[in-house]
């Protein structure tokens, strides 16, 4: 299968690419990993006439810790972020989420802020930056803005960026040290290696002894928008953790999305699904707020 | 439409030529250098049989453009055989059975070159991992492990021995 026919430009500054995508408007699509973009093209559900090919604009490849937030450059690796040391002991919420995306080849090009620019809602990593309530950088004609992820997702590929900004920056903030015991997790059911969730639960939480201080849940591929699971976080904020407690923030949880039938399941397989790993993905994330594992 | 010139060193040649943006770099290896050892499977960015090392790292060549690569290096199938002597990874593939129909073995022997690339001594679940991006329809992986296993052991005796006579 072969893309239709296009204009490329592979700008080396991040200004060109701007002016390139002002130029164009909704006719360009900005081409990072390519992992998503590509075999949409091949299969011709994109059809662009231009491609802005960031690959070649330096410094937008990092991570690191700045100012409280981990910063991931927008074209940062999936790779990348699995073999971070630093992504590894403080973020393991990231890790887990960084592991499971495609397969070890895709994650050699495809991008963090690809991911999410996408706005796919089966891809992983908005459930993981809506529940670290990350905030993503937006580069356009005039200069840069910061938006909260919460803001992010607007619609089914669709996001907050306007056409003539691209995605720089990934915020997140870092989880409190000492005295609080934060701790995160992602847990996601696929079919295979490769294939998108069934359903996938990302947390993040803060615990004083066995009282929940504050959480965060985001569920991936259960809804036509990356969502929230805002319902069950209210069942679980506050509360001290028994099975009681889980199994109502689970129920939450599951009757506040929205999955489809398809290949991978019936709604209602989904929806028990989602509540089954909602409450492993807390019981995980306990622990290692906890220590135990991380 | 637009053309460009990829000035690319495949398997340590230098080459350019100009192709059209939309070439897929598969295309590009297949039907322009004429190296039909990278295979195409699925066709959907899914089997991993088109698997090569661009700047070092394990690709799908069948999900990229040949334009992107300007400026890069390649290494296919074809670069691994010196003077007719196979590499641990092909041998080990031929000793231990690593293969049945083949298709997928060229993209299965580049996963595997990247991973042993970064990880020398991988355990059987790393090896299983790395090679996770590569469908096999026939073997059911085991033998493709041993292979890779083989090969390990292979590098490791060859740069110990190396290390002795120098």
């Amino acid at each position: 299968m072969i893309p239709g026919s296009f204009d490329y430009h592979a700008p080396t500054t991040l200004d060109d690419a701007v002016a390139l995508l002002t130029e164009h408007g909704g006719d360009a699509k900005i081409l990072a990993g390519g992992h998503s973009l590509i075999p949409a093209m091949r299969f011709r559900l994109a059809v662009p006439d231009v491609l802005i090919d960031i690959n070649r604009i330096p410094d937008l490849e990092y991570i690191r810790e700045e100012d409280g937030h981990l910063v991931i450059g927008g074209l940062t690796r999936e790779s990348a972020l699995e073999e971070s040391s630093l992504v590894q002991e403080k973020y393991p919420l990231l890790a887990d989420t960084a592991k499971v995306i495609a397969d070890p080849l895709v994650r050699n090009l495809a991008t963090v802020g690809g991911n999410l620019a996408h706005a796919d809602p089966a891809n992983d990593h908005p459930a993981t930056m809506l529940a670290y309530g990350a905030s993503v950088v937006a580069h356009g004609p005039n200069g840069a803005r910061t938006i909260a992820i919460d803001d992010f997702f607007v619609d089914l590929f669709a996001t907050a960026l306007e056409r003539s900004e691209i995605l720089t920056e990934i915020r997140i903030p870092t989880p409190p040290t000492g005295s609080a015991n934060a701790g995160g997790a992602y847990l996601k059911m696929e079919r295979k290696v490769g294939d998108y969730a069934v359903s996938a639960v990302a947390v993040q939480l803060v615990m004083d002894g066995d009282t929940v201080v504050s959480a965060r849940l985001g569920l991936t591929n259960v809804n036509p928008v990356p969502m929230r699971a805002i319902a069950a976080e209210a069942e679980l904020i506050g509360k001290e953790l028994n099975d009681e407690v889980l199994e109502a923030v689970g129920r939450a949880a599951a009757a506040e999305c929205d999955p489809s039938a398809d290949l991978r399941g019936s709604v209602e397989y989904k929806r028990d699904l989602t509540r089954v790993l909602t409450k492993r993905v807390i019981r995980k994330a306990v622990e290692r707020a906890k220590g135990g594992d991380s | 439409m637009s053309r460009h010139t990829v000035n690319v060193t495949v398997n340590g040649e230098v080459v350019s030529e100009e192709v059209e943006a939309r070439m897929l770099l598969v295309h590009f290896i297949r039907e322009v250098l004429d190296l039909t050892g990278t295979h195409i499977g699925c066709d959907t960015s899914n089997c991993g049989a088109c698997t090569v090392l661009l700047n070092g790292r394990a690709v799908k060549s069948c999900t990229i453009f040949a334009a992107q690569v300007d400026g890069g290096t390649i290494e296919t199938i074809e670069a691994l055989a010196v003077d007719g002597k196979l590499h641990p990874l092909q041998e080990g593939f031929w000793e231990k059975h690593g293969l049945q129909c083949g298709y997928c073995t060229p993209g299965m022997i580049m996963s595997a070159k990247h991973l042993l690339d970064k990880n020398p001594n991988p355990t059987e679940e790393e090896i299983r991992w790395g090679i996770s991006g590569n469908l096999c329809r026939c073997t059911g992986y085991n033998k493709i492990v041993e292979a890779i296993q083989y090969a390990a052991e292979k590098i490791e005796q060859g740069d110990s021995a190396e290390e002795v006579s120098a």
